[in-house]
């Protein structure tokens, strides 16, 4: 369900405290999603390769990735050229696409994946159970990394559950159609799911009671910021502020 | 240390498990409750943790009357409850944090209740788990990781419910083993006849709501076929 594939490695990012990587991941996104011209975008996108480049991810696991992304971008670039008012370049049949169209449609896929990847590398390489302590670290609140972590953890028993009521549908020679029994036994099937899932949810919270839970998570995990962690933090500050810096510079000219 | 006095419950649809139960659990004994399907021994297990309330009678927990969710909550520091189902039990994304999850609700220090859980994990021959992800593990894993993550919180009493469901033979003979060695007070419940002799003194069966003591699990062991839980289908290894 959750595979996981770029959690694992001993890369600089790897080794960097989760609670960094986090916070750098938003400081970052952030304002690249905000920047218009395209030399900051460029930057950017070589600094989203640089910091992908350190952690040194799985190539193949990697390109899957950004396929999957640049795939519903494709869709973007389909549209978008051809709806922007402003200069014609080209005309296919009654459709003509527009200078600002397609500077637009560039501007959305360098920035996504710039983004994208700078969240690859700084967050996809730590397990979901740390970037959920780290995110308590820095003072989310509780309720959203509770939310985050039991979903993590349940995740993978609900589509256990959900396998074996289809085995169990299966078995009995169910074949989908396009008819009413299709339809009421995908229904009940949800439905039994939901069912189970809050009964499910029950009982955890009453093993939770059992073992002394009143409603407030204790964290285990205690972070040690180190130098790795502050060279990389004052590195990426310098990265965001010359996008920053060169998005200004750019607009007062 | 438990005392039960004509205990009922019945269920919102006005189905009555157990009635007028009496139930006593002095300090030092190892007891076993075996019983059908739906015969009310999960139920009796959640009325102990307050999980469930009895409609009638009186439930007493070392010595103190326990009825609103405040008594419990005392109880519950003191006795630890195995769950049927160890996916249930264990919520953590990592073993330790689980292992911990108990002794850190009990206020001790992130540092300390690392090392209760390390201390834990290592007695069940569980070294090295530590960091593993629970929903990972196989079957027999979890449940001994669950046993664990009660232990860890140091109860007076240990309440196991099914603690065999869906393991294999070697797992149920670690945690044979694991419980001969615990020197506390514990009540399983099981439908396992074989299982319950190897791991208790004492059976008692639960019928029509009530429950019905058998006598000494050695006693019922070695003769044939005649006790009183003739009917439940075993097998004896001799």
């Amino acid at each position: 369900m959750i595979e996981e594939v770029f959690a694992t490695g001993d890369s600089l990012m790897h080794r960097l405290d989760p609670r960094v990587r986090i916070l750098a991941a938003l400081a970052y996104s952030i304002p690249v999603a905000l920047v218009s011209r395209p030399i900051p975008m460029i930057l950017a996108l070589v600094l989203s390769i640089l910091i992908t480049a350190l952690a040194r991810l799985q190539v193949k696991a990697l390109f899957k990735r950004l396929i999957v992304v640049n795939s519903i971008i494709l869709l973007f670039w389909i549209v978008v050229p051809f709806t922007f008012d402003g200069e014609t370049i080209f005309e296919i049949g009654p459709l003509a696409a527009t200078r600002e169209g397609i500077i637009y449609a560039a501007s959305v896929t360098i920035k996504s994946n710039a983004i994208f990847l700078a969240f690859l590398a700084l967050v996809a390489t730590m397990p979901v159970a740390a970037a959920g302590h780290a995110m308590q670290g820095l003072g989310f609140p509780v309720k959203v990394v509770t939310l985050l972590l039991l979903t993590y953890r349940y995740v993978f028993v609900i589509e256990e559950e959900y396998n074996r009521l289809l085995r169990a549908i299966r078995i009995r020679g169910f074949k989908a159609r396009t008819s009413l029994h299709t339809y009421r036994t995908y229904a009940y099937l949800i439905g039994m799911l939901f069912v189970r899932s809050w009964d499910r949810a029950e009982r955890v919270h009453q093993a939770m009671k059992c073992r002394g839970f009143e409603g407030k998570f204790y964290c285990l995990t205690q972070y040690r910021v180190s130098l790795e962690d502050i060279f990389f933090s004052v590195a990426m500050s310098v990265g965001v502020c010359a996008i920053g810096m060169t998005e200004w510079m750019i607009a007062i000219h | 240390m438990i005392q039960l006095k004509g205990v009922g419950f019945s269920y919102g649809d006005g189905r009555a498990v157990l009635s007028s139960l009496d139930f006593t659990l002095l300090k030092g004994q190892r007891v076993g409750l075996i019983g059908f399907n739906g015969s009310g021994k999960t139920t009796l297990l959640h009325i102990l943790m307050g999980l469930l309330r009895p409609s009638a009678g009186v439930v007493r927990l070392f010595g103190k009357t326990v009825s609103k969710e405040k008594d419990f909550v005392e109880a519950r520091r003191r006795i630890g409850f195995v769950f049927q189902n160890a996916d249930d039990q264990l919520f953590s994304p990592t073993v330790i944090e689980d292992v911990a999850f108990g002794v850190l609700n009990q206020g001790k220090s992130p540092n300390e209740a690392r090392g209760i859980a390390i201390e834990t994990l290592e007695k069940l021959n569980l070294k090295g788990f530590e960091d593993r992800l629970t929903h990972r593990l196989s079957g027999g894993e979890k449940k001994l990781v669950s046993l664990a993550t009660v232990l860890a919180c140091r109860p007076e009493l240990l309440l196991l419910d099914e603690p065999t469901t869906g393991l294999d033979l070697e797992t149920c003979g670690r945690i044979i083993e694991f419980l001969n060695e615990l020197s506390i007070t514990y009540l399983i419940v099981s439908h396992e006849y074989d299982f319950l002799v190897k791991t208790t003194r004492e059976i008692y069966s639960i019928q029509k709501g009530a429950v019905v003591y058998n006598g000494d699990s050695s006693i019922l062991h070695s003769h044939y076929h005649a006790h009183p839980t003739g009917d439940i289908l075993h097998h004896h290894e001799q």
